[in-house]
């Protein structure tokens, strides 16, 4: 089907962009990678009035190790952080969630910032954030530039705190000493919706104890799911197989999945059991050096 | 809006609606009738195009947010009047049925060559990936892009 006509605006710098955001955010929708928006205005889920081609804004796609975090812009596209070594240093979360998104061509176009931005609740990415505690950087004319924790920034399903005259401009990724991570999908096919996923972090201080804990969880909510109990029981510990099946247990509970086709509700609480526990053993392995 | 688009070597001018999506403009206005329709879902991948060199599905972009860059389809295979490698492979190894896919899987399996020059089995696979084939004569497209890789290594065809 097609999508309902619309006014086409392409700025060339950000100010024009914020600008145009500030004078008539409400009927703006932002197109990036368009791999969801497009298809939704197709639908006519969404038929916005205009859409804002950010395309053609200068160096807004770049992976950057800067002040203490990864920053990634609102231009990188899925395979650049699949391809990106800076990622895979600085956060193996990340670098294990990338392959899994979409599939190779979506991959080309689709971006990180986006995905955040449209906050689909069985995306893999805002798991990704709840886990290893990232930051979404908004900008608008008038209000300059507002840092939020994933966490405050992904309020429900298709819900963020973005307002209409601001834009997302990048991700920060926190930097640790010794940590790993992982993200754990099943999916029938590629390019499926996951049928269940789950982003695990570890960071471990200088005796080995797990100072830090992120587990999050996707298509098992009606939104991407934090579970701060199952990182509770870990923080102050030191890693077990044990640990590491307490954690997966409380996340089984606190998850909610329903009935559909990809699967019973009680076959996708085992999974998430089952990746948690997993993920937290591969989490491990990459924090020891593996 | 007036774009301006360089398809398979030569520039084309057109006046389009914004809303026009990439693979129409291809197919409609350009009148390159095998770059394909299948899903127009996202889903499928056989309306799937280079753009600046990289695959994408033009069912999933608008033929605006290409003005001034280049799209090849599997018209722009060619090379002076020759078979690309990839085209050369796919008939000797009837890497086709129905050949709804094809010419998405070739530009696929080209983009794919070009930055592997011995791919294995599994390599190509996850490259299709995004690309479904309705035969599933998946076994024979895998050869014939690993066929045309071999034969662009040796600079022969088969």
């Amino acid at each position: 089907m097609y999508p309902r006509a619309f006014d086409y605006l392409r700025p060339t710098t950000k100010d024009e962009a914020l600008d145009i955001l500030a004078e008539r955010g409400d009927e703006v929708k932002i197109l990036a990678g368009g791999q969801s928006l497009i298809p939704m205005m197709k639908l006519r889920f969404a038929s916005p009035p205009t859409l804002m081609d950010i395309n053609r804004l200068p160096n807004l796609d770049t992976i950057e190790d800067v002040n203490g975090h990864v920053r990634v812009q609102a231009l990188v596209r899925h395979n650049d952080v699949v391809r990106s070594d800076t990622i895979s240093k600085a956060n193996s979360c990340m670098a294990s969630a990338a392959p899994w998104i979409a599939d190779p061509i979506i991959r080309n176009l689709g971006t990180i910032c986006g995905s955040i931005a449209h906050h689909d609740p069985e995306g893999d990415w805002a798991s990704v954030l709840l886990a290893i505690g990232g930051e979404v950087v908004t900008e608008s004319r008038d209000g300059g530039e507002r840092v939020t924790p994933a966490t405050d920034f992904l309020v429900d399903m298709f819900t963020t705190s973005c307002q209409p005259t601001e834009m997302v401009t990048e991700i920060r990724i926190p930097k640790y000493s010794k940590g790993g991570g992982n993200y754990q999908k099943l999916e029938r096919k590629i390019g499926d919706y996951a049928t269940v996923g789950a982003a695990t972090h570890l960071e471990l201080d200088a005796s080995g104890t797990i100072s830090k804990a992120g587990i999050a969880l996707t298509s098992v909510y009606h939104h991407n799911l934090k579970v701060p109990a199952a990182e509770a029981v870990l923080v102050g510990n030191s890693p077990s197989e044990a640990l590491f099946a307490e954690a997966g247990q409380i996340a089984k509970e606190a998850c909610e999945p329903v009935d559909d086709v990809r699967g019973s509700a009680q076959y996708k609480r085992d999974v998430v059991r089952v990746f948690v526990e997993r993920g937290l053993a591969a989490s491990l392995a990459v924090a020891n050096g593996a | 809006m007036n774009i301006t688009v360089n398809v398979n070597g030569s520039e084309r001018t057109e006046d389009v609606e914004p809303r026009l999506l990439l693979v129409d403009f291809i197919r409609t206005r350009l009148g390159l009738t095998g770059t394909h329709i299948g899903c127009d879902t996202t889903s499928c991948g056989v309306c799937t195009v280079l753009v600046d060199g990289a695959p994408v599905k033009s069912c999933t972009m608008f033929a605006v947010q290409a003005d001034g860059r280049s799209i090849k389809t599997v018209e722009g295979l060619k090379e002076n009047g020759n078979l690309h490698p990839i085209q050369q492979a796919f008939k000797e190894a009837h890497g086709l049925q129905c050949g709804y896919c094809t010419p998405a899987m070739m530009l696929v399996g080209s983009h794919l060559i070009e930055n592997n020059s011995a791919p294995t089995e599994d390599e190509v696979r996850w490259a299709i990936s995004g690309n479904l084939c309705r035969c599933t004569g998946y076994v024979n497209i895998v050869k014939s892009i690993q066929l045309a890789a071999e034969m662009s290594a040796n600079g022969t065809e088969a």
